[in-house]
């Protein structure tokens, strides 16, 4: 069983409704009890990271999201929000996150000269490019368009983590894959049928 | 590549669809649900819901319509009508919208802006900002669907909801509203250039060259609710999109 983590920010229905157009079953919970019997997980989520931290605490998920993802090695894939939350810290509300991966979460810095064409948040739809081989992306043609929505962005210290950039006035990380961890910037559930594709390739893992 | 977006906005008015010109004279489309299906045939970037009498009124847009709308629609969607609560944003979201827009009650509680944007960040929260000149070519921004005048202009009131913390402004010109006549330029670039926030044209757009128009005036995306809905000089009702190939053809220079 899927299960899509709760932790009180939104966005989660949209994911649900994704996996239950192509046909898999999942489960919107907050139950500790549920998460413990999960095969994989999904962490989506859009809102501010401190208020994703703090939340994930009240619910009392961090240390066994860490066991089943870091001990057990289950699959996780991580959403906007929920692939930042697993970087070591973000300026967003200058907040340890629950470091996972050895990246950092940093607002978007336009250019000067830039500022009028590139506004923050990065809204709307926009290409990838995948730096690594990856199931995740198998079946994927490269010039499909992905629908982000975000003001902060990844940055990896180990360029191990990085599985794709995408460009915003500059190239930044917007998907990473380390083992079992997976996640992405863009919004899969919000991207047509290539985010279709990214989800069917994460279920068959 | 970045490709800006392609928005259309549709209109709410005792759940049905209508389009207005000017604000006013509402004309009936058809079932907003079956709007959203035919938007996901044809690949829509993104779906505005506005529900205008909801303020006026004094509620909120229909949750059971919102979900239903989740439920059905293939792309992001953000919904506007009546929003006043922290309580109501969490629900709306909690029904499958990416982003909730606020109007009336952003221009009544500056500070609502701030707390919403801490409780989900500032890309879940879009200010719409409708202008209009008054009857001494005086510009000011208005509310509860475009009937009541606020004390700022297009400019200032941009300016205090990015610093409120808002992700994003729709500027809606009111005399272009549903005149297909091309979106007040003029007007999208100063409030464009006055913040760092992305800022949506709406009203006036009839043609891909409008829509062309509006980036180069520094949107970051266009909206459109009649060229969407109508087909030619008779305005036959005709729900309608870009190809992929044309919005690519739009935006290559």
């Amino acid at each position: 069983m899927i299960v899509i983590v709760d932790y009180g920010v939104g966005n989660l229905r949209s994911v649900y409704n994704k996996l239950k157009r192509i046909g898999i079953a999942a489960e919107i919970s907050s139950d500790p009890s549920v998460i413990s019997k999960a095969d994989k997980i999904i962490l989506p989520g859009v809102g501010h990271f401190r208020n994703g931290m703090n939340k994930l605490r009240e619910y009392g998920l961090v240390d066994l999201l860490n066991h089943r993802v870091l001990t057990e090695k289950i699959p996780v894939f991580g959403i906007c929000l929920g692939v930042q939350l697993f970087t070591k810290r973000s300026e967003e509300g200058d907040c340890e996150g629950l470091g996972w991966i050895d990246a950092e979460t940093i607002k978007f810095v336009i250019p000067q000269a830039e500022k009028t064409k590139f506004k923050v948040p990065h809204i709307g739809w926009n290409s990838v490019s995948v730096i690594k081989e990856s199931i995740l992306f198998k079946n994927v043609d490269p010039a499909e368009l992905f629908y982000f929505v975000h003001s902060y962005h990844l940055k990896c210290n180990d360029k191990q983590v990085e599985l794709g950039n995408s460009n915003y006035a500059y190239d930044f990380v917007s998907c990473i894959e380390q083992g079992n961890i997976f996640g992405t910037q863009f919004h899969p559930e919000k991207s047509q049928d290539a985010g279709i594709q990214l989800f069917e390739n994460f279920v068959k893992l | 590549m970045f490709r800006p977006r392609v928005i259309p906005v549709l209109l709410l008015k005792n759940l049905g669809l209508v389009k207005s010109v000017k604000f006013k004279n509402y004309n009936y489309i058809g079932d907003p649900i079956n709007a959203v299906k035919l938007f996901n045939d044809l690949r829509a970037d993104e779906l505005v819901f506005l529900d205008i009498l909801a303020s006026k009124e004094q509620r909120t847009i229909q949750l059971s319509f919102v979900q239903k709308v989740g439920d059905e629609c293939n792309m992001p969607f953000s919904v506007g009508g009546g929003i006043r609560t922290i309580a109501d944003i969490k629900q709306i979201l909690n029904a499958g919208a990416e982003k909730v827009i606020i109007n009336s009650y952003a221009a009544e509680n500056p500070e609502f802006i701030k707390q919403a944007s801490m409780e989900f960040g500032s890309s879940t929260i879009v200010v719409s900002i409708d202008v209009k000149k008054n009857l001494f070519g005086k510009e000011s921004t208005y509310t509860l669907g475009g009937t009541k005048s606020t004390p700022y202009n297009a400019v200032d009131f941009a300016k205090l909801m990015e610093e409120k913390g808002a992700g994003e402004l729709i500027i809606n010109s009111i005399e272009k509203d549903g005149t297909m006549e091309g979106y007040d330029l003029n007007l999208t670039k100063k409030v464009s250039e006055a913040v760092t926030v992305p800022v949506i044209a709406c009203g006036g757009a009839g043609t891909y060259a409008h829509l062309h128009e509006g980036i180069k005036s520094y949107a970051s995306a266009v909206a459109a609710g009649s060229m969407f809905i109508y087909h030619g000089p008779r305005k036959a009702v005709l729900i309608n999109y870009p190809s992929k190939e044309d919005l690519q053809k739009i935006f290559s220079t």
